[in-house]
């Protein structure tokens, strides 16, 4: 009485009639497994752009003179570039030309709209590097200090709302995901029942053999890993399709902001060990209602 | 082939119970192989199927079980092929308790238990070759040591060259043969079989009671539940239990020797 708990071989997957790809399951799958890639793409996407977005302005300051004498307005811009070029801890100083002020108020003023006649402040780019944001009160009160006119604004000040909207979003893309997987689970949960109950007879027959509850389990969870590797395969292909697409349509909207959320290297890796990851859990699933169903019986 | 019968030949319930001399304990645990003691079952909440059945099997016994329809045989059988538990009473099987036992070791058992279903009960999408292959699978047979003993089995009852069929193509008879063939390709400790040649014309019925004879002559218990009084004749050394609305009508077991044709 050797090996009660044998794996059935090859010619024992037979057991159950080859009826692969002919159910819903496979492409219940697929959809599903699309729409998780999806999912988790926006949530990684929108990370690496909250990652980029704040690497790239989160430590950054504007400072503003709003004098309305021209001239006063250039000593005290020429001053304050001067104190901040000279402070410990601040990276880099940079004055914006009046044409990038211009180029900046066009959207509201038109073109040439901002002139002469208009008080326009004088704007300086001020990048502190990173952990810049603790230092920001040392900056301003130097120049409350030297400058008076100065007004000094934190990048971050408007980066928080968009930066909650991403958080959200990412919460949003990780709870799809979740909910995703467990539809996923019921779904492999369904289909075992189904299974179960189609070839009943064989597995009754099966079990006044001497089968165990383990080796007919096998039997399910292969057909289900190979149902779930085919609809995990195209759902994954139709993602990537999808994203490659868009990712095409950002590149031609040359927008800074909406393609920062372009992903990383690693992501794609967690992407395509998505549906690797669909076929172990379909499996564990098919494993877990079979064996369940199977305990229910003599 | 040779190598799974002595591996299955040296299985038979041999097991040491306490109580007189060892060597006592020993024989009386090697003849009886199955022992009912008041055994009762009931599906569901409706009236007892089976009362109070109390015999025992002797191992390397041929027994026939007859009564009318309806008189519980096929529930007797499924009791002793494990695919019931009892209402209530007591159930021996190979010297163990099988009514108490947890259902993860009754794999085990069954293994060593040949069935023939009055309805054959053939898995549909496989060939004959494959149905009678099962067990041997089913046991861990490795495909290499398995063909030669199921195409000889297939010969046995007839069926060489249909093995390949799938039971939808195959006669009724045809059908039971199958069963049969793959009831007994394991070389089981007990051979149960429901009314196993109701399909088959009597020169086949001849042929297949012979292999259950020559079973039953390596040490196999053979118990087979039929109505053909022909049938419960033609072994000489054959017992019978006799079953009506769900009781053994001879519980004693002074009655269990049929009568015996004389033209044989």
């Amino acid at each position: 009485m050797k090996a009660v708990g044998r794996k059935l071989g090859a010619a024992d997957r037979r057991l159950l009639p080859e009826g692969r790809l002919a159910g819903p399951m496979p492409w219940v799958i697929a959809i599903m497994m699309f729409l998780t890639v999806l999912a988790a793409a926006a949530g990684l996407g929108l990370g690496s752009a909250a990652a980029g977005l704040n690497a790239a302005v989160g430590d950054r300051v504007t400072v503003q003179i709003m004098d309305p004498n021209p001239d006063v307005r250039e000593a005290d811009a020429a001053r304050a570039a001067d104190l901040l070029r000279h402070m410990n801890g601040v990276r880099k100083v940079r004055r914006l030309t009046p044409a990038e002020i211009n180029r900046l108020l066009e959207p509201w003023l038109g073109a040439g709209g901002a002139g002469s006649d208009l008080p326009i402040p004088a704007m300086i780019d001020v990048d502190l590097g990173p952990g810049g944001g603790a230092r920001v009160g040392d900056v301003r009160d130097a120049l409350a200090r030297a400058v008076p006119t100065a007004r000094l604004d934190r990048n971050s000040d408007w980066l928080g709302p968009l930066g909650r909207l991403i958080s959200s979003l990412q919460w949003l893309a990780a709870a799809l995901v979740l909910m995703m997987i467990a539809a996923t689970s019921a779904t492999v949960v369904l289909a075992a029942r189904a299974a179960l109950d189609t070839h009943r007879g064989t597995i009754e027959v099966l079990h006044l053999m001497g089968a165990t509850d383990v080796q007919v389990a096998r039997l399910f969870q292969r057909r289900i890993a190979l149902d779930a590797a085919f609809g995990g395969g195209i759902g994954l292909i139709g993602a990537a399709l999808v994203m490659l697409l868009i990712g095409a349509r950002v590149a031609a909207l040359g927008s800074d902001l909406i393609g920062s959320a372009a992903l990383p290297p690693g992501a794609w890796l967690l992407l395509i060990a998505l549906p690797v990851l669909g076929i172990l859990l379909s499996m564990l699933v098919a494993r877990w209602t079979i064996l369940r169903a199977l305990g229910r019986m003599l | 082939m040779r190598t799974f019968w002595v591996v299955y030949v040296t299985l038979p319930g041999m097991r040491w119970e306490p109580g007189g001399t060892g060597a006592e304990a020993v024989l009386r645990a090697a003849e009886t192989i199955v022992q009912f003691d008041n055994v009762g079952l009931r599906y569901g909440t409706g009236a007892e199927t089976l009362s109070d059945l109390s015999f025992s099997l002797r191992q390397g016994g041929f027994y026939f079980l007859t009564g009318p329809s309806g008189a519980g045989k096929t529930s007797l059988l499924k009791l002793l092929y494990l695919a019931q538990r009892p209402s209530r009473g007591l159930i021996r099987l190979f010297g163990e308790d099988i009514v108490t036992m947890p259902r993860r070791r009754l794999p085990g058992f069954r293994r060593r238990i040949g069935v023939v279903f009055q309805d054959f009960r053939l898995v549909t999408h496989l060939s004959a070759f494959d149905n009678v292959a099962l067990p041997l699978r089913v046991a861990g047979v490795e495909e290499k040591d398995l063909k030669a003993p199921v195409k000889e089995m297939l010969a046995w009852v007839g069926l060489g060259h249909r093995a390949t069929a799938r039971p939808a193509t195959l006669s009724g008879g045809e059908q039971q043969r199958v069963a049969i063939a793959r009831a007994v390709i394991a070389r089981p400790d007990i051979l149960v079989a429901d009314e196993p040649t109701g399909n088959v014309d009597p020169e086949m019925a001849k042929r297949l009671l012979h292999l259950f004879d020559s079973l039953n002559g390596l040490g196999t218990t053979v118990v087979v539940a039929t109505h053909d009084l022909h049938l419960i004749s033609s072994i000489g050394r054959s017992e019978m239990l006799r079953l009506d609305r769900g009781q053994l009508l001879d519980p004693t077991g002074a009655l269990r020797n049929p009568p015996r044709r004389t033209d044989a």
